[in-house]
C-alpha cells in the first residue's frame, strides 16, 4: 500500500470523479455526499505522506515507477520530497472546503461541477508528484481541460473570453517548454527522467535558451509580470470554487516548475538572469500593488493581490542565487527560498480564503463592485471577523501565515542587496492600503444600501469552509515551524545543487 | 530566587484567555461576564508583574532569558518566541497591566450603555496581551509581532464605532502611517540580521562592537555606516508608532477611538512603544552619533511644534492628544543625547499622568452628555470635584510643577540636553525649554476652559426631565458615538445631535468606577517621581539593560549634582523651566481665566500664525494629496497604461487581432477564382525554376 501511495492519491480523486458523475444530475445529493467522501479519503490518505516520509534527509521518496512508453524511453515515474508533501497536503485540505463551499451554491449540474473539481485536483497531485518531464508535462497540460470546463460552464457573463485568454496564454507558454524537454530528451540520450536532465552538461548558451523556454512556462503560471494579465479575467469569470482552487493550488505550480526544472536543469542560466527574474517580482510587488488599489471588483483586487504576493515567491527563489553564488552566504539562501516555500502554502490558504469570503458576499448579493457595498459588518456580525482576519493575513500581519514567507524572504534579500529588500518591503505599506481600503468600503461603515441591509450573516457550512482557511492562516502564523522542518532538508539539497556549476 | 517561565507566560496569556472569552463567547457571558473575565485576566497579570518587579529589584532574582518555543530554524538562523525579563521590562510590565486594569475598570462605566460592550473588553484585554508581547520579547521577531499586533488593536479599537465615517478614515489612515514605519523598522530588522547574523537580542548585543567599522555598500563607491543604517532604520519604526514628525498625522484622528483606550493605547503605552524599543535596543544605538542626531532632531521638533498646535484646539480629547505628541517628543530627546533611562523614567510618569488626563477627559465628556468642545463649558468644577481636582494634579505634573511626577522626568531631560554636545543638541535644547512653556498654556488652558469661569451651557429643562434620573447613568458614548442597535440610537438622539451649548440635563460626577482610577492615577502622578528619581535616574537601577557609552553619559554628569529628590525639588523653583511654566501658567491665567476677551483678540492679531497652527501646517492636506489621491491616481494611471494598453491592448489582444489580420489575408487568397490560383502556380513554378537557376550560376 505505501508504496503506492502516491498513485493512490493521485488515481483516488479521478476514479472517484466516475461514481460522481453516474450519480447524474437527478441525484445532486448523492454526487455531493460522494465527493465529499472523495475528497476527504484523498486528504486523508495525504496526511499518511507524513509519518511515510522522512524529512531529515530531503531526498525524493516513496518512488514508484513504471515503464510508459518504453520506445520513448516515458516512465510513470512518481515520487516526492518535502516540498512536494506540503503541496499535496495543501491541495486535498483546499479541495475538501472547495466542494463543501459549492454545495448548495452550484444548482447547474452539480455532479459534472463536482467531477470536474475531483478529477483537477488528481491531477494538480500528479504534477506535485511527477519525477518524468513528459508525465510532468501530461499532468501540467491536462490540469488545464477541468479548469477550462469549469470556468466555461459554471462562469460569469464573459466567461469565453476569460477561458479563450486562459487557454490560450497557458498553452503558449508550455509549448515553449515542451520544445525545451524535447531537447534534453535528446541531449540525455533518449530519457525524460529529470533527474538525468540535471546531470546533462549544458553550455551557457544551451541553458539560456532553456531558461527562457521554461521561464515562459512557468512565468505564465505564476503569473510573473508582464504575462499575468489573464488572471484577473479568469478569477472574475471563474466560479468561487474555481477561483480557489486556482489561486490556492495552480498558481503554486508555476513555483514548483522553477524548483524542479529551471534550477536544477539551468543553474548557470538562472544565475545569470536572476536579475531579470528578481527586478520582475519586485514589478509585481510595487507595480501590481498599485493596480490593486483602483480596482473596483472585489475579485480583480484580489486576484492583482495574488499577482503581488506570488512575487515573493519568485523573489525567494531567485535571491537564492544571488546569495549562493555571489554572497557566499548559503543559510540566507535556504532562507529565502524557504520563505519562497512558506509564501506558496499561506497564500493558498489566503486567497483560497479570500476568493471564498467574496464568493459569500457574491451568492447574497450578485454583485463583486465594491461600491455596492459598505457596513456589511452591521448585518454579517460572525462573517465580519473572518473577513478581517484574512484581509490581515493578505496585509502580512505577524502572527497570520501572511507574514511569515514576506519575512523570510526579505530578510534574506537584505542579504543579498539592500535595495531589492527596500523594493520588496513595500508590500507593508501598499498591501495594506489596498486590502484595507477594501474592508473599510465593503464591511465599514453605515448601511449603504437596503441590498445590504437584506443580507444574511453566515450559515454554518459557511462557517466550517472560513474556520477551516482561519486555522491554517493562525496554525501557520504562529507556529511555521513544522512546516519549515518538513520541507528545510529538501531546501537545503536545492540551495547545494545552486551552487554547483554545469558548464 | 530566580523568575519561572511558568509565571511569565501566565502574565503574557492570562489577558489573552480573557480576551477570547469576551471575544468569542461574549453572547453566552453576557456583559458582566465579558468584564468579569477580562479584569481578571489583567489583574492576575499585574499582580504578577508586580511581584516580578519585586523579585527583580528586592528578591535578588536573576534577570530572565529563555526560548518557549522555536519558531523557525534555517540553518544558523533561528527564530523564536522567547522572554527576556530585566527590570526595564518589569517596569513597562507593571506600568502596562496598572494602567490597563484601571482602565478595564473605568470601561464599565464608560461603555455601560454601548452594544459593544464584549467586543470592546475582548479588544482592550488583546492590546494587554500584545503589549506585553512586545516588552517581553528576547528577539526581533517577536517584537515585530507585539509592534504589528499592537497596532492591529488600535486599528480595531479607533474604528471602534464603525459606523461613523471619521473613525474608519482614521483607522486606515492610523494603520497605514504605522505601516510606513514598519516598513523602515522591518529594513533595520533585516539589517540586524545582515550584519549580525541574529535575530535573538542578546546575541545581537553581544556582537554590537563589531558593527564598529562595517559599512552597507548603497551603490557603487558609495556605503553607509553600518550602525547608522540599523539605528535611523530601527527609529522610523519608532517615528511611526511613537507619532514622531513627520509620520504624527496618525494620533490625534486617533481621538475617535473610544476615550479609555486613548488613555491607554494613545497615551500611556503603546505609543511609547516605539520609546522602549530604542532604549532596550541601547547597545546598538551607542555605536551611532549619526542615528542619535537624527532622533534627537526629530523628537525635538516633535516636541515643540505639535505642542503649538494643542493651543489652538478647542476639543478636549485633541488638546491632550497633541499633548501626548509634544511628550513623547521629549522622551525621544532624551534617547537623542543617550539619556535612555530620562526617557524610560518620563515614559513612566507620563503614562499615570496621561492615562489621569485621558479619563478624566473622559469624566468631562460623561459629565456633559457627550459634549467634547471646551468653548461649550466651563465651570465644571462645581458640578464633578473628584474629575477636577484630579485634572488639576494631572496637569500640575504635565507641566513640571516641582515635586510633581511630571517635574522629575522633565526637568531631568532638559538638563540632559543641556549637558549634550552631540550635533543638534543646541536646536533640541530651545525646543524643549520653548516647549516648557507651550505646554503649561496649553494644560491651564484646557484647566481653566473646562472647569473653571462662566458656564458656557445652559441646561435646557424640557420634556426629558422625568428621565432624569435615568440619564443620571453615565452614558456609553462619545457624542456622535450612536449606538448600534437601532432603537437605542433613537432613544438617544436628542443626545447625540444636540444644539451646542445647551445640554439636556445639568452636568454631574461620574460613578465611581470611573473616579476611582482616576484617583489611583493621580496618587502616582504625585508621588513616583519623588519617590524613583534617584534610583531610576541617576542610580544605577536598570543595571545592563541600558547600556550607555561614558563619553555619552549626560545623566551621569548631572548625579554628581544630584542630592536627593527633595533638593531636586526645591532646586526646581529656581531654575529656568519653572520661570517658563510659571510664564505659561500666567498667560493662561490671565487670558483664559480673568480676560477672555484677549484670546479673540490675540486671535485676530496674530491670524496667520493661528491659521498655521490651526491647520496643523498643513500636513494632512499635503499627505492626503499627495499619498492617498496621489496614491491612486497613479494606478489609475498603471493600470489603464501599463495592463489595459500596452499588455493587453497591444500585446495580448494584439497579436490575437494580428493572427486574424493574417489569416484575413490569407482568406483573401482563396479567391474561388480558377484563374488566380492558376496565376499563383504559373508564379511559383518561375519563382522555383529562377531559383534554382541562380543557385546552378
Amino acid at each position: 500500500m505505501s508504496n503506492h501511495l502516491l498513485s493512490l492519491l493521485i488515481w483516488l480523486p479521478v476514479v472517484g470523479a466516475v461514481p460522481v458523475l453516474l450519480a447524474g444530475a437527478g441525484r445532486p445529493g448523492l454526487a455531493r455526499w460522494i465527493s465529499l467522501l472523495v475528497a476527504v479519503a484523498t486528504f486523508a490518505a495525504s496526511l499518511a505522506l507524513l509519518p511515510a516520509y522522512d524529512a531529515a534527509t530531503g531526498t525524493l521518496q516513496l518512488g514508484e515507477s513504471l515503464s510508459w512508453i518504453p520506445s520513448l524511453g516515458i516512465n510513470y515515474s512518481l515520487a516526492v520530497d518535502g516540498i512536494s508533501v506540503a503541496l499535496i497536503i495543501l491541495t486535498t485540505f483546499v479541495q475538501i472546503l472547495v466542494i463543501v463551499g459549492a454545495w448548495e451554491i452550484i444548482q447547474n449540474k452539480p455532479h459534472q461541477y463536482m467531477a470536474a473539481m475531483l478529477v483537477l485536483e488528481g491531477l494538480m497531485i500528479g504534477v506535485f508528484c511527477a519525477t518524468d518531464a513528459l508525465l510532468f508535462y501530461v499532468f501540467f497540460e491536462a490540469m488545464l481541460i477541468p479548469m477550462f470546463i469549469l470556468i466555461g460552464i459554471w462562469g460569469g457573463p464573459r466567461r469565453v473570453y476569460a477561458t479563450l485568454k486562459f487557454f490560450i496564454y497557458t498553452f503558449f507558454g508550455s509549448i515553449f517548454m515542451l520544445i525545451g524537454l524535447i531537447y534534453l530528451y535528446h541531449k540525455t540520450g533518449g530519457s525524460f527522467a529529470i533527474a538525468d536532465m540535471a546531470n546533462v552538461h549544458l553550455t551557457l548558451t544551451e541553458q539560456a535558451w532553456l531558461f527562457f523556454a521554461f521561464l515562459l512556462g512557468f512565468a505564465i503560471k505564476v503569473p510573473m509580470v508582464p504575462v499575468h494579465t489573464w488572471l484577473p479575467d479568469a478569477h472574475v469569470e471563474a466560479p468561487t470554487g474555481g477561483s480557489v482552487v486556482l489561486a490556492a493550488v495552480m498558481l503554486k505550480i508555476g513555483g514548483y516548475g522553477f524548483l524542479r526544472f529551471s534550477l536544477p536543469i539551468t543553474p548557470d542560466a538562472s544565475h545569470e538572469f536572476a536579475w531579470l527574474v528578481i527586478v520582475l517580482s519586485l514589478i509585481a510587488v510595487c507595480y501590481i500593488g498599485y493596480i490593486a488599489l483602483v480596482q473596483q471588483d472585489m475579485k480583480k483586487l484580489v486576484a492583482y493581490s495574488s499577482i503581488a504576493h506570488m512575487g515573493f515567491v519568485t523573489l525567494g527563489i531567485f535571491i537564492a542565487f544571488l546569495l549562493v553564488r555571489d554572497s557566499n552566504n548559503p543559510d540566507a539562501a535556504r532562507l529565502g527560498m524557504q520563505g519562497a516555500m512558506v509564501q506558496m502554502i499561506s497564500h493558498g490558504f489566503i486567497s483560497g480564503a479570500m476568493f471564498t469570503c467574496i464568493g459569500v458576499l457574491y451568492d447574497r448579493m450578485h454583485t463583486r463592485q465594491i461600491k455596492d457595498y459598505g457596513g456589511v459588518i452591521n448585518v454579517m456580525p460572525v462573517f465580519a471577523p473572518f473577513y478581517v482576519l484574512f484581509a490581515m493575513a493578505n496585509s502580512g500581519l505577524p502572527g497570520t501565515s501572511g507574514f511569515v514567507g514576506e519575512f523570510m524572504v526579505i530578510l534574506a534579500s537584505f542579504s543579498a542587496n539592500p535595495w531589492i529588500a527596500l523594493f520588496g518591503a513595500f508590500t507593508l505599506i501598499i498591501g495594506a492600503a489596498y486590502t484595507l481600503w477594501m474592508v473599510k468600503r465593503v464591511l465599514w461603515g453605515d448601511i449603504k444600501n437596503k441590498h445590504v441591509a437584506e443580507l444574511k450573516d453566515v450559515n454554518g457550512r459557511e462557517i466550517f469552509v472560513l474556520s477551516a482557511f482561519a486555522a491554517g492562516v493562525l496554525v501557520l502564523g504562529i507556529w511555521p515551524e513544522p512546516l519549515v522542518h518538513l520541507m528545510d532538508a529538501s531546501v537545503a539539497r536545492l540551495v547545494e545543487q545552486l551552487a554547483i556549476t554545469k558548464v | 530566587m530566580s523568575l519561572s517561565l511558568s509565571i511569565l507566560l501566565t502574565i503574557a496569556l492570562a489577558p489573552l484567555v480573557g480576551s477570547i472569552l469576551a471575544g468569542l463567547f461574549g453572547k453566552v457571558i453576557g456583559r458582566a461576564g465579558a468584564h468579569t473575565a477580562t479584569i481578571l485576566g489583567v489583574a492576575i497579570a499585574c499582580g504578577l508583574s508586580f511581584y516580578v518587579l519585586y523579585q527583580l529589584v528586592w528578591g535578588g532574582a536573576q534577570n530572565f532569558n529563555q526560548d518557549v518555543y522555536t519558531w523557525f530554524e534555517i540553518g544558523r538562523f533561528h527564530a523564536s518566541v522567547g522572554f527576556m525579563v530585566d527590570r526595564l521590562t518589569a517596569m513597562m510590565m507593571v506600568v502596562v497591566t496598572f494602567v490597563s486594569l484601571l482602565v478595564h475598570l473605568y470601561t464599565i462605566g464608560y461603555m455601560a450603555d454601548d452594544p459593544g460592550y464584549q467586543r470592546f473588553f475582548s479588544y482592550i484585554s488583546l492590546f494587554t496581551f500584545s503589549m506585553l508581547m512586545l516588552v517581553m520579547s528576547n528577539n526581533f521577531m517577536q517584537l515585530f509581532f507585539g509592534w504589528e499586533a499592537v497596532g492591529l488593536v488600535s486599528y480595531l479599537l479607533i474604528g471602534f464605532w464603525y459606523k461613523r465615517p471619521t473613525a474608519i478614515f482614521a483607522n486606515l489612515k492610523a494603520f497605514l502611517v504605522n505601516r510606513v514605519g514598519d516598513f523602515g523598522f522591518l529594513l533595520g530588522i533585516s539589517a540586524i540580521l545582515y550584519f549580525l547574523g541574529t535575530l535573538d537580542y542578546q546575541t545581537a548585543f553581544n556582537h554590537a562592537p563589531e558593527l564598529v567599522g562595517k559599512t552597507l555598500q548603497i551603490t557603487q563607491n558609495h556605503a553607509w555606516d553600518a550602525a547608522t543604517v540599523i539605528g535611523v532604520l530601527l527609529f522610523i519604526g519608532a517615528m511611526g508608532k511613537s507619532a514622531q514628525v513627520p509620520l504624527h498625522v496618525w494620533l490625534p484622528d486617533s481621538m475617535e477611538g473610544p476615550t479609555p483606550i486613548s488613555a491607554l493605547i494613545h497615551a500611556a503605552t503603546m505609543v511609547t512603544a516605539g520609546i522602549f524599543m530604542v532604549a532596550r535596543m541601547s547597545p546598538l544605538f551607542e555605536l551611532t552619533d549619526a542615528a542619535l542626531s537624527f532622533i534627537l532632531v526629530i523628537g525635538s521638533t516633535t516636541a515643540l511644534f505639535t505642542g503649538l498646535i494643542g493651543i489652538v484646539q478647542n476639543d478636549i480629547k485633541r488638546v491632550i492628544a497633541y499633548s501626548t505628541l509634544s511628550q513623547l517628543g521629549y522622551m525621544t530627546v532624551a534617547l537623542g543625547v543617550s539619556a535612555y533611562s530620562g526617557a524610560v523614567f518620563h515614559l513612566m510618569t507620563h503614562a499615570f499622568f496621561k492615562a489621569l488626563l485621558f479619563l478624566g477627559a473622559g469624566s468631562v465628556i460623561i459629565g456633559m452628555h457627550h459634549e467634547q468642545d471646551m468653548r461649550y463649558m466651563g465651570g465644571l468644577r462645581k458640578y464633578m470635584p473628584v474629575t477636577w481636582i484630579t485634572m488639576w494634579i494631572g496637569s500640575l505634573a504635565l507641566a513640571g510643577t516641582p515635586f510633581f511626577a511630571g517635574f522629575y522626568s522633565k526637568d531631568a531631560i532638559i538638563e540632559a540636553v543641556g549637558e549634550s554636545h552631540r550635533w543638534g543638541a543646541g536646536y533640541a535644547y530651545f525646543c524643549v525649554l520653548a516647549g516648557v512653556f507651550v505646554t503649561s498654556l496649553y494644560s491651564f488652558r484646557l484647566l481653566y476652559m473646562t472647569f473653571h469661569g462662566k458656564e458656557r451651557f445652559t441646561v435646557a429643562h424640557g420634556h426629558a426631565h422625568a428621565a432624569h434620573a435615568k440619564h443620571d447613568q453615565p452614558h456609553g458614548h462619545d457624542p456622535h458615538g450612536e449606538s448600534h442597535d437601532e432603537d437605542h440610537a433613537d432613544t438617544h438622539k436628542e443626545d447625540t445631535h444636540h444644539t451646542p451649548g445647551v445640554l439636556e440635563h445639568a452636568p454631574h460626577e461620574s460613578p465611581w468606577v470611573v473616579t476611582v482610577p482616576l484617583v489611583l492615577l493621580a496618587i502616582p502622578s504625585i508621588v513616583i517621581g519623588f519617590l524613583t528619581v534617584g534610583p531610576m535616574l541617576f542610580g544605577d537601577w536598570f543595571g545592563k539593560a541600558i547600556h550607555v557609552n561614558e563619553a555619552n553619559n549626560v545623566l551621569g554628569e548631572l548625579a554628581h549634582e544630584f542630592h536627593g529628590a527633595l533638593a531636586m525639588g526645591l532646586h526646581g523653583f529656581t531654575a529656568a523651566p519653572f520661570w517658563l511654566a510659571f510664564a505659561g501658567f500666567a498667560v493662561a491665567t490671565y487670558v483664559y481665566l480673568f480676560n477672555p476677551s484677549v484670546a479673540d483678540k490675540a486671535k485676530h492679531a496674530l491670524k496667520p500664525v493661528y491659521e498655521v497652527l490651526n491647520h496643523k501646517y498643513w500636513i494632512d492636506e499635503l499627505y492626503f494629496a499627495v499619498f492617498a489621491k496621489g496614491g491612486v491616481k497613479l494606478g489609475e494611471g498603471l493600470s489603464k497604461v501599463g495592463d489595459a494598453a500596452i499588455i493587453d491592448g497591444a500585446i495580448v489582444n494584439g497579436s490575437a487581432s494580428l493572427v486574424q489580420r493574417i489569416a484575413g489575408g490569407a482568406r483573401r487568397l482563396q479567391s474561388g477564382f480558377l484563374f488566380h490560383y492558376a496565376f499563383a502556380m504559373i508564379l511559383g513554378l518561375i519563382l522555383l525554376l529562377g531559383g534554382y537557376w541562380l543557385i546552378g550560376q
